[in-house]
């Protein structure tokens, strides 16, 4: 079921070519479907005179006609995908544009260039680039094509390039202004809806968030108590002679599960923190996006009402109000579509996280079971052994 | 092994409770009662079982036996008592001897305690030891009666004192080294035991929070509801299951911790040793400087510096008359102190032998009882793991329904 409003954006420059609309319907479980492909990876470190910051390189494969070619190589910056985020969300305010890491992290011990904070950066910076080229209509956005390809002198002109920051400063106090007068007053039922949804979704998955963090923080005290513990068994099993043997086997077993609870951290910190810490700020963006649509909605409903007072001139307000209709009807279609998809998304997300989360933690008790049943066992065949000699005459 | 009181008798401590009274100083305290019971083990007949004998006794009481014990039979290795306040907590834990949980595993340590005893070959036959278990009134007054505290040598009291021994024995020495280590290992062991503990209760507890966000986010969601709720309902079953597991392992490190109060016992034994050794020595120096003593007065020779001696020299020799009856005092001295010696070393030599008895049958008591603990130790991460794994199951059954 295919609809033109969600190809269409209301960026006037955006073409609208044939194969987007055949390509409309990608959904990121079908791989087959996809044709461009987008990796982020090798980090590297510039210094300049005045600064010194990180670079990423992003691959593109794809077999998409609009590109020249069908493998392009450049070097980007955390500032281009800034860019890379606000011209999207200038040019669709009411599609769903997915999360960006954050500048830097205030909490947490991790400084600006560890190789930690890098790579769990490099790793959402991929992510979000992916989410954009699964996205129906992102994916063709003309921004993003010039991100993936151009080369840095090239991308930084084409920044230059577009409305001045005059008339985005005009844009953005029109939209002040119509966010005061809210839109609110005939929001559909179904965007209220989804204001309420999101109030809550928003609450819980920063609890859920914090959660996580207080399980890995106590794992992980847990873990450094543990390293402690073993071996005391072991200096132990120096004095003894008899029981040396059981000492050892117990400092064992502990040092195994051990490096069983590291592992445990480590399934934590590589997928629940990561999905949880995005869909904080998903439910950020989310509002944002809701936002928005009122705003739009709002110019729309300032319009009309001005049109009551002023009867003389409704024939030049009817067609800006016609426009605003149109304006208004392609964000409610163009975010309802994005909507149901990101709650689709966000539920198979969840889904996979938690699950890994249930899998994670049946692995670590799994293999500290299989830990301490190879021990008990060693432990009674001996017992075994010394009745059988003590019969013996 | 030879007949034991516990063969023929079945000793539990089957109660504990709370009274108050006055103690010796007048002031009302709170204190708590133990309940012994006690029953003849004979041949049972169907239907036939023997009358229960049963008394109350505080733990101060038990303590006075087991100083008795102690200073009776000083080459024995004497049971310890479970500890007197609560000690290696965890926070969870109270601190505080009326906590129901400390009261009751004292009780456990308790009846351990007189059955250490009643199963000790030498022990078991103590009529102090029989009448605390059957004699309810007068108990205090006929330990006191047996003098025993005269008996108290004060200076192993000082725990630290040292005596400068000439020739140590070096199975005692070595013997005292190893329970200085074994003690300081297992007092290590069981801090360390406490803050892992601490750690993992933490870890359970923080996973019950997930049930109740999960609930309200359930609140919201279509197609995810079920899932995330019953999920959470696995995540609160978790979250409890510490408790009994926290529970179970209090007990493991109740045996590790009678372990510790042992090598106090081991080492106690040493001591006594060493004292003996001491005295012996002392007795024998003693003797060596009385026998020069009267070896220089009959031949007239100085060969050690005495004040006498130079006393003598500047107020003129004594008289004949005067060195003889010191000879005579002297030599009936040396006599009294060979006999002296010649019993000392009897009684040393009998000590070490029966000592040493003890201490072999301590050992293998002992490493019988520590590996039991360890795999008993074994068997409750077991349990845990099982646990974890039957929750994790389905907790992931009911993420992957979301």
């Amino acid at each position: 079921d295919t609809s033109l409003a969600e190809v269409n954006s209301f960026s006037p420059s955006m073409p609208i070519s044939p194969s987007s609309m055949i390509n409309q319907y990608k959904f990121e479980d079908e791989p087959e479907l996809r044709d461009l492909f987008v990796t982020v990876d090798d980090p590297e470190s510039h210094i300049t005179a005045i600064e010194t910051f990180i670079t990423y390189r992003v691959v593109t494969k794809t077999s998409r006609g609009e590109f020249d070619s069908s493998e392009y190589e450049v070097r980007r910056r955390y500032q281009d995908f800034l860019w890379l985020k606000s011209k999207l969300e200038e040019a669709h305010p009411t599609l769903i544009i997915p999360p960006l890491p954050e500048k830097f992290i205030m909490k947490g011990m991790v400084e600006r260039f560890s190789d930690e904070f890098i790579e769990t950066r490099r790793k959402a910076l991929h992510k979000f680039l992916n989410r954009i080229a699964d996205h129906p209509t992102l994916t063709f956005n003309e921004d993003f094509k010039i991100f993936l390809t151009a080369q840095a002198w090239e991308l930084s002109s084409h920044k230059k390039q577009g409305p001045g920051l005059l008339s985005r400063m005009g844009q953005t106090v029109r939209a002040v202004a119509s966010s005061v007068r809210g839109g609110v007053k005939n929001r559909p039922e179904m965007f209220t809806e989804m204001n309420d949804y999101m109030e809550t979704f928003s609450q819980k998955i920063n609890i859920l968030d914090k959660i996580a963090h207080r399980i890995y923080k106590e794992e992980r005290e847990y873990f450094n108590e543990m390293k402690e513990y073993g071996p005391i068994h072991t200096l132990w099993s120096a004095s003894e002679e008899d029981i040396a043997d059981s000492l050892k086997g117990v400092a064992s077993c502990i040092d195994k599960c051990c490096k069983a609870t590291e592992k445990r951290m480590a399934g934590l910190s590589e997928n629940l923190l990561p999905i949880l810490h995005e869909y904080v700020l998903y439910s950020e963006i989310l509002m944002g996006v809701l936002k928005r649509r009122d705003q739009i909605q709002g110019e729309l409903d300032s319009k009309v009402d001005a049109l009551a007072n002023k009867k003389t001139e409704k024939e030049l307000f009817s067609e800006e109000i016609g426009k605003l209709e149109d304006k208004v009807e392609c964000a409610n279609n163009a975010l309802k579509a994005d909507w149901d998809r990101w709650k689709q998304n966000m539920q198979c997300d969840m889904r996979s996280t938690f699950t890994n989360v249930a899998e994670n933690n049946l692995r670590y008790y799994e293999e500290c079971l299989a830990t301490w049943e190879s021990f008990l066992a060693s432990q009674t065949v001996d017992l075994h052994v010394e009745e059988d000699s003590e019969d013996r005459p | 092994m030879e007949d034991c009181l516990a063969k023929k008798m079945e000793i539990t401590v089957s109660e504990a409770e709370k009274r108050t009274g006055k103690n010796a100083m007048n002031i009302q305290e709170t204190y708590t009662a133990y309940l012994i019971e006690t029953r003849a083990v004979e041949s049972q007949s169907e239907g036939q079982c023997a009358p229960v004998d049963s008394l109350w006794r505080r733990y101060s009481e038990f303590e006075l036996l087991r100083n008795y014990l102690s200073v009776t039979y000083p080459h024995i290795v004497v049971p310890p008592l479970p500890e007197k306040r609560a000690d290696f907590v965890w926070h969870k834990l109270s601190a505080d001897n009326m906590d129901p949980d400390f009261v009751e595993r004292r009780r456990i340590g308790l009846e351990n305690f007189l059955l250490r005893v009643a199963s000790h070959p030498v022990l078991c036959q103590d009529k102090v030891f029989y009448s605390f278990l059957t004699q309810e009134g007068g108990w205090k007054d006929m330990v006191n009666e047996t003098g025993f505290q005269l008996k108290a040598d004060s200076r192993l009291k000082a725990l630290n004192a040292t005596f400068r021994v000439k020739n140590p024995d070096k199975r005692f020495t070595e013997l005292k080294h190893y329970s200085d280590e074994l003690q300081s290992v297992i007092s290590h062991l069981l801090r360390v035991r406490a803050r892992v503990a601490d750690r993992l209760y933490g870890v359970y507890k923080v996973h019950g929070n997930y049930g109740r966000v999960f609930s309200e986010w359930s609140a919201i969601e279509k197609e995810m509801g079920d899932g995330l709720q019953s999920a959470g309902h696995h995540m609160d079953v978790y979250a409890a299951s510490i408790d009994d597991i926290l529970e179970e392992e209090e007990h493991y490190a109740d045996l590790l911790k009678e372990y510790l109060f042992y090598a106090e016992a081991l080492r106690a034994v040493c001591r006594k040793h060493e004292l003996m050794q001491y005295d012996l020595e002392m007795a024998a120096q003693d003797l060596t400087s009385k026998k020069q003593q009267c070896e220089e007065l009959a031949t007239g020779t100085v060969r050690t510096f005495s004040l006498k001696g130079m006393t003598s020299k500047l107020f003129g020799q004594e008289t004949a008359e005067q060195r003889e009856a010191k000879i005579k005092i002297l030599e009936e001295q040396i006599q009294e102190g060979e006999e002296q010696l010649k019993s000392k070393n009897l009684e040393g030599r009998d000590f070490v032998k029966s000592a040493w008895a003890d201490i072999e049958r301590f050992k293998e008591q002992k490493n019988h009882d520590l590996k039991e603990a360890l795999i008993s130790y074994a068997v409750l991460q077991i349990s845990m793991c099982k646990k974890g794994i039957q929750v994790w199951t389905n907790a992931k059954e009911c993420f992957s329904k979301m």
